[in-house]
């Protein structure tokens, strides 16, 4: 029997404030154990939380890019639950009447557009880190994340694939960039998802018992966890049994799902109104203020590149998947007049080369406008393309401008016509067979003769002026 | 609400509460008393009564976005039953 693979993904992002949620510590990453800590964030009593107003803005940018409706009236609740990642025994969230409502984000797979729901995005703290240490008899606790502030982003259940997946992970990565509201480094775990995920026969109209996966923090790990899951249910209904609505632990090193039977299996929160905390009653000048301070979004970034600089669909998708790369080429196309250039070398050699290192975009070692400067090179006819690509290595390598590159290493064209006479000259004498087949009129001689030149040349010679040179040379005798 | 013996237990298992047969006996009437207490409330008529989420006619309470230093970890730790390297330690929780 054939099946469709339902999928809704729950996406925690850390906001970029400088300050937790409800406290004055810091929420930068890393640091010694327990030491961005206070009393609000570990949960001592008689403590009085006060939210972060930025964190009311950044949810609401993240919102409006979305397409949400802003909440006028919106609230804060309690989440009851024991796990010692929270000093507090609940974490403060939204029920009820969260900060966005309502909006959609637009994916691409196979060259296809699919608009994908978003059911809300609410306010909510982190939580704490626990180190399990299996010689021990404890665990131990670190609560620096605890506190720090998240959004979630609850989709809603319209993605058919394990690309479709990725694609809206990657969406709306690039979005919540691109708004500047939250850096979305998955390895530091500052963008997470929980899978929810049911299968069902092709054509049924009901959907199958759900199962969640929750914490899946690579694009890898989703688009493993997606398949391997898929398949689980689909073993499992066609092997007579039935699928139990349960959320299982994701193990990424053996590529399967275990089932997590814990008592807080219940899922009974018993949310509550936060009575520390007051309702947010949001104006709707303020939040057209927002609104109107969003910088150009990456759907709108992707149809300027094809537009302007007539990039293919492709690759305005990839150069817009990410703000840093993104900002990269609009950045080296401010200094080059030949943005298609400048494109192809992006999505080529620099894409090549940064995944052969195993480096990330932020991590180009050398400014945009050196490319836009590489580019000129090759236009004003100074370097060859096949030399140019050899200046990007070294650019690459070690952060030095392209005219430098190309000064110390005598890299320019030679078109000294003195010094080009005495190269073909000796590729003449050495290649008298092919000379004579030149003569009784096969062209293909002097391409084989250019790049006899060209090699002599080290590949520096201007080869147009190379070929005129042959040619004069063998036509005169 | 009917609160019955199996909600007490229910609600015991939730907070953590190992209850004796007779403390889950005892705590299944007076709930229900206070419960049908509050009931009581549902007889007025509060159709045009906008749902109240605080007891204080207040909103938006916010702070900006400054960091301040945080506590010395010492003192953080300081009543912390168990502790070891800097971090608080708590029995064994395995998923």
């Amino acid at each position: 029997m054939e099946y469709e693979i339902v999928i809704g993904l729950e996406v925690h992002a850390e906001l970029s404030t400088k300050s937790k949620i409800y406290c004055s510590c810091t929420t930068e990453f890393g640091g010694e154990e327990n030491t961005h800590c206070c009393p609000i964030c570990t949960g001592m009593p008689g403590v009085l939380p006060v939210l972060n107003k930025k964190v009311v803005e950044y949810a609401v940018r993240a919102g409006l890019a979305t397409n949400c409706t802003i909440a006028d009236y919106s609230k804060q609740d309690r989440k009851n639950y024991f796990y010692p990642d929270l000093p507090k025994a609940y974490q403060i969230s939204q029920y009820d009447f969260p900060l966005c409502k309502n909006g959609y984000i637009d994916i691409e797979t196979d060259g296809k557009t699919k608009r994908v729901g978003i059911t809300r995005i609410h306010i909510e703290e982190d939580a704490g880190k626990l180190m399990h240490d299996e010689w021990d008899t404890g665990t131990l606790v670190d609560y620096n994340r605890c506190g720090v502030p998240l959004i979630e982003i609850v989709g809603e259940p319209d993605l058919r694939s394990a690309e479709e997946a990725r694609a809206y992970m990657e969406k709306l990565r690039s979005i919540l960039q691109f708004i500047g509201v939250s850096d979305c480094k998955m390895q530091e775990g500052s963008l997470r998802a929980d899978v929810n995920l049911s299968v069902r026969p092709v054509g049924q109209k009901e959907l199958g018992t759900r199962t969640e996966m929750k914490n899946l923090n690579s694009f890898r790990s989703i688009v493993r966890a997606v398949e391997a899951e898929a398949q689980r249910q689909i073993r499992e209904i066609e092997s007579g049994g039935t699928v139990v609505q349960e959320t299982r632990r994701w193990d990424d090193e053996r590529g399967l799902s275990v089932s997590m039977r814990s008592k807080e299996e219940a899922h009974d929160y018993r949310y509550f109104p936060e009575p520390d905390l007051v309702p947010i009653v949001l104006d709707k000048e303020w939040v057209e203020g927002i609104r109107a301070s969003l910088p150009e979004l990456p759907d709108a970034r992707k149809k300027r590149y094809v537009r302007e600089f007539g990039l293919p669909e492709y690759d305005a998708e990839i150069l817009t998947s990410s703000k840093v790369l993104s900002d990269f080429f609009d950045d080296a196309v401010k200094q080059s007049s030949n943005a298609k250039a400048v494109s192809n070398w992006i999505m080529g050699d620099l894409m090549r080369i940064l995944k052969e290192k195993g480096m990330e975009v932020e991590n180009i070692p050398f400014p945009a406008g050196y490319l836009a400067r590489l580019v000129g090179l090759i236009e004003k006819g100074t370097i060859s393309g096949t030399i140019a690509k050899k200046v990007f290595e070294k650019m690459f390598l070690s952060g030095k401008g392209p005219e430098t590159i190309v000064k110390e290493e005598g890299l320019e064209v030679v078109s000294d016509e003195g010094a080009l006479t005495a190269v073909v000259r000796k590729v003449l004498d050495n290649n008298p067979q092919s000379v004579a087949d030149y003569r009784k009129g096969k062209e293909k001689a002097l391409g084989f003769l250019v790049g006899q030149a060209m090699r002599e040349t080290k590949g520096k010679a201007d080869p147009q002026l190379i070929n005129k040179l042959l040619k004069e040379a063998m036509d005169k005798a | 609400m009917k609160i019955t013996f199996e909600i007490i237990e229910h609600v015991a298992d939730l907070a953590r509460l190992n209850l004796t047969e007779s403390e889950k006996q005892k705590l299944t009437s007076e709930m229900a008393n206070i419960i049908g207490y509050v009931d009581k409330l549902n007889q007025l008529d509060t159709t045009n009564v906008p749902p109240t989420s605080h007891v204080k006619p207040i909103s938006n309470i916010f702070r900006e976005d400054v960091v301040k230093e945080s506590f010395d970890r010492e003192k953080i730790l300081s009543n912390a039953p168990s502790r070891d390297n800097g971090c608080f330690k708590v029995p064994k929780v395995v998923e």
